[in-house]
């Protein structure tokens, strides 16, 4: 038995935000992954929660007609690496979200969810970061759209005001079309491990290939949100493909990071393999693009 | 304290129709173990780390004591006691378990067998690493999860008719 207070079911993404207003003090539940195992440790215990685990409104992955990919925020981690748009557009963020926990996790985690909690170390967060996603959410007022970076306030807090849901997550299409990209997930064990740090790195090409035309590099656990590497990303516009380009870019990281001291690393040895990450995902990314890297 | 809050919850559970008055603080564990008395299903963790609680919802695996009881309403859930034949026979995976030597004190077992079902299930075939990744979420205190590997594999083979790789042979 959970130390539930009270348990309050969406029928609607409309009733979710009216049980919102009539319960300010309550907690939302997506797949619960969080949730339930904070209450576990008494974080939470005697709480209100409104689940909004039956809204499969808000399941799946879709290609609009202008071209923007949306995610519904309670698609699971597993449906996002299985989705065919999402492999034909943004694979990489399938290939993140695979490193979340473990196979069963992967099955009730939602995007949403990982998204929601603010923290830094999620596994789909740099990505989303990387990718210039844009998070929707719908309260009374309406359905209000941010870029991500804006979404996520501080450690654990996001910019959901009263009585708001996250309803999706939107890749615009000049925010995918063109880009390749990879992602480093740093971690002690090979499943059931929270990232040291993770990287997710994307390029867009020039024409011949020759030239970086574009690249965002994005981080979790590189700072207490997750960020983009805005000083080495402005550097690396424009340069020519080599592996000095490569090494340049990824020492110029430590510009933008700022990681901390915790037990799970060291704030140097962080700083160590944000760069080294770096260079290994954009080196990746754009042998994904279709360039060749000389030495 | 606040009232108690019950939910009528009506699901499948291996292959029959069942109902029950639920506590909303419940979870599928809880649900499964008390009301149906389905005790393949394991507490271990109770936080979704170990797996011991597994069982396959609508065709997917999911840690049962992350997973609300009310949530199971409209589901159809499978555990380990649905695989046995109709005069107690084991199923082919559970006796590949017994022959690898993939059991020793049994309670990761029946969690790991219902991933084991899942991916047999999807008829593919799966590299060791591949199968590495999908058993994953489960802790097994004894095996060393050598042997459980082994017997996964091998039904894989068994089940689709296939030649076993050398490695898993001789024995
Ligand atoms: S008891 Fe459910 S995962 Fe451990
Ligand atoms: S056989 Fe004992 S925990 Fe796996």
């Amino acid at each position: 038995m959970y130390d539930i207070k009270a348990l309050y079911e969406a029928e609607s993404i409309s009733h979710g935000i009216s049980l919102l207003k009539e319960h300010p003090q309550a907690q939302i539940i997506a797949g619960g992954s969080d949730v339930l195992v904070q209450m576990r440790e008494g974080k939470r215990a005697g709480a209100e929660l409104i689940s909004i685990y039956g809204l499969d409104e808000l399941r799946g992955v879709k290609l609009e007609e202008d071209g923007t990919i949306r995610i519904g925020s309670l698609t699971s981690f597993s449906h996002i690496t299985k989705d065919p748009v999402i492999q034909k557009y943004i694979n990489v963020l399938g290939e993140a979200v695979d490193m979340v926990g473990g196979p069963q996790i992967r099955n009730i985690g939602t995007i949403g969810g990982n998204t929601c909690n603010g923290v830094t170390s999620a596994d789909s967060a740099s990505t989303l970061f990387a990718w210039d996603a844009v998070i929707e959410v719908t309260g009374p007022e309406g359905v209000r759209r941010l870029p991500i970076h804006e979404f996520y306030i501080k450690a654990g807090k996001v910019d959901l005001r009263s009585a708001e849901l996250q309803t999706g997550i939107l890749i615009p299409k000049e925010s995918y079309e063109g880009y390749f990209g990879h992602y480093i997930k740093y971690a002690m064990r090979g499943a059931m491990d929270i990232a040291t740090l993770g990287c997710s790195v994307n390029v867009k090409l020039s024409e011949d290939k020759r030239y970086l035309k574009d690249v965002r590099i994005a981080y979790g656990v590189a700072g207490p949100i997750p960020m983009r590497a805005v000083h080495a990303e402005a550097a690396a516009k424009g340069l020519e493909i080599n592996s000095d380009t490569i090494e340049k870019v990824g020492d110029i990281v430590l510009e933008d990071v700022t990681p901390r001291d915790s037990w799970r690393a060291s704030k140097a040895f962080r700083e160590h393999i944000a760069r080294v990450l770096c260079k290994r995902a954009l080196k990746q990314s754009i042998l994904l693009a279709g360039g060749v890297i000389h030495e | 304290m606040s009232e108690k809050q019950y939910k009528l919850v009506k699901c499948i559970i291996n292959g029959k129709a069942q109902e029950a008055i639920v506590d909303v603080r419940a979870s599928l564990t809880d649900m499964l173990r008390n009301d149906y008395r389905m005790t393949s299903v394991k507490k271990g963790c109770e936080v979704g780390e170990c797996g011991a609680c597994n069982v396959i919802i609508d065709g997917e695996c999911y840690n049962s004591c992350i997973y609300l009881a009310v949530w199971a309403d409209g589901k159809e859930i499978k555990t380990l006691e649905g695989l046995m034949g109709p005069n107690g026979e084991l199923s082919d995976i559970q006796q590949a378990f017994i022959d690898e030597a993939a059991v020793q004190c049994g309670f990761c077992t029946p969690g790991v067998i219902m991933s084991a079902v899942e991916i047999l299930d999807s008829g593919k075939i799966y590299k060791r690493e591949e199968l590495r990744k999908l058993l994953a979420g489960h802790l097994c205190r004894c095996t060393g999860y050598q042997n459980i590997l082994n017997a996964v594999e091998k039904t894989m083979y068994q089940r689709l008719g296939k030649e076993l790789p050398d490695y898993l042979e001789s024995r």
